[in-house]
């Protein structure tokens, strides 16, 4: 193990080299770049052996990575906001083709109007094509879910491709000190790829057939099982992580100061360091409040949130999202734990941080008072101008 | 590489009888597909067996025989092409 002081993009290339993919497929985008330049490097200087291919679009960096892991390779490629839209058809091939693909993604606002900062709409706008969503903190988060990343896709019983989500610049490009494991603790965690689903020349296969209405269903059902499934995959492979590197996150998701709280935050990602802040700041003043962060959207940790919610007064869900002409994507689904669990407490929405808007610690207070108070459910954060005209 | 063959389609019955991911043996075929033909080629005894009808079926479905060739109708679609290249003429559209 040694230490260095990298970002969350040159975190992430770190926990890439240590996963030894076979082949790197790569394009480009802000805030993504660094982490593909890291890689080049890397197979340049020959600390990484893997077959990096430069290519022309994203939809092309996830169709060569989908082809090379219908060979049996591991594969990574990296993305961002428009880059992740541009690559949308081919989410879709990949989940379906149940091909464990990892990918990181920058969270990067979607355009229009244009933008390279912060925010987690790309990504929650593909929550529904078929890949597990998993939302890191900080930097040796970033490098810890890589490694974590392929032994959950590469699962058999899960066989599905793994969306690792950082924050666009406030963690792609903030600098920590981080752990490196050494290469023999990581081939110790994660070993060789392994499977069935892969063609040959021995063994020539008929790859992406169709199904039609008699036989489609259970392909679908069959994904969503692999997705459920993939829960206590997840947790194992926490543990295990946690027994080999003396670190672990919790699995689905990790509470923090839950204990008699009555007033819980949820957040997503990086902004939950200055909320776990917020959450000290007030417990002080003998609040009683609380935070759970949701690392993995899909598949979705519903019996967490019922365990964690069941007698709390009042929540408030923090993201940088708006699902227009309604409320934030994960406040939708972490209502409809509630209903289905028949818990009674008041739910709040928070929007904030949009197209990197920032978000400060008096933001969270006011987003705690608001639990306390109650108001409206659906709340834009830090709009700078009055919505009363 | 051998011709593939129609084989009997058996009905999954459990889930895990369907394969993990969209991929299976090459050349399985387990429906027929030939639908939409209304004119099926017939090779005649003026063939001499050059194979340009062999080489250009689109569908790969003239194959050969001890004795010469011989059209799988499973999957011909009746598209002409044999007829168009025949050297010969020994190739007739017959409307079906």
């Amino acid at each position: 193990m040694t230490k260095a002081f990298l970002s969350g993009n040159e975190a992430f290339a770190e926990g890439v080299r240590l996963a030894r993919p076979q082949v790197i497929s790569i394009y480009p985008i802000t805030p993504q770049t660094t982490v593909v330049e890291r890689l080049s490097e890397m197979v340049e200087n020959s600390s990484l052996k893997s077959e990096l291919i430069h290519v022309e679009s994203e939809h092309s960096a996830l169709s060569c990575a989908i082809g090379a892991s219908a060979m049996g390779a591991r594969t990574f490629t990296a993305t961002s906001s428009q880059g992740l839209l541009y690559m949308a058809e081919c989410l879709h091939y990949a989940s379906g083709g149940r091909f464990p693909i990892v990918m990181m993604n920058a969270n990067r606002s979607t355009a229009l109007p244009w933008n390279i900062y912060g925010d987690q709409r790309d990504s929650l706008s593909q929550l529904d094509c078929g890949w597990i969503q998993v939302y890191v903190e900080d930097a040796q988060e970033s490098l810890d879910m890589a490694l974590q990343g392929y032994h959950i896709a590469e699962s058999p019983l899960v066989s599905t491709p793994v969306m690792v989500n950082l924050d666009g610049f406030v963690l792609t490009h903030t600098y920590e000190t981080v752990e490196i494991p050494n290469q023999t603790d990581a081939d110790r965690f994660l070993p060789p790829f392994q499977t069935k689903n892969k063609m040959s020349l021995d063994n020539p296969k008929n790859l992406a057939f169709s199904v039609g209405p008699d036989n489609n269903m259970e392909f679908k059902y069959l994904q969503h099982k692999a997705m459920l499934d993939s829960k206590r995959i997840i947790e194992e492979t926490d543990k295990k992580f946690a027994e080999i590197f003396g670190r672990g996150y919790g699995g689905l998701t990790q509470g923090y100061r839950l204990e008699d709280a009555d007033y819980i935050l949820i957040t997503l990602g990086s902004i939950t360091g200055l909320c776990r802040e917020v959450v000290d700041e007030l417990r002080q003043n003998g609040e009683m409040v609380g935070l759970l962060k949701i690392r993995f959207l899909r598949p979705f940790p519903d019996e967490d949130l019922a365990a964690a919610l069941g007698s709390v007064k009042a929540i408030g869900v923090l993201e940088k999202d708006i699902s227009f002409g309604y409320e934030g994507t994960v406040y939708t689904n972490v209502n409809s734990v509630i209903a289905k669990n028949g818990l009674r407490l008041e739910t709040y929405n928070f929007i904030a941080g949009l197209g990197g808007r920032d978000i400060s610690r008096e933001n969270i207070r006011a987003m705690f008072r608001h639990l306390q108070t109650g108001g409206q459910h659906v709340n834009f954060i830090g709009l700078g101008v009055s919505i009363d005209e | 590489m051998s011709k593939p063959y129609l084989r009997p389609y058996q009905k999954p019955q459990k889930l895990s009888d369907y394969p993990l991911g969209t991929a299976s043996e090459a050349g399985y075929l387990v429906t027929k597909n030939c639908g939409w033909r209304n004119e099926r080629p017939i090779i005649m005894d003026e063939c001499i067996n050059c194979l340009q009808c062999y080489l250009y079926c689109p569908d790969g479905v003239i194959f050969k025989t001890k004795s010469g060739l011989d059209i799988d109708y499973d999957f011909c679609k009746g598209c002409g092409i044999c007829e168009k290249i025949c050297p010969k003429q020994a190739i007739k559209m017959e409307v079906e």
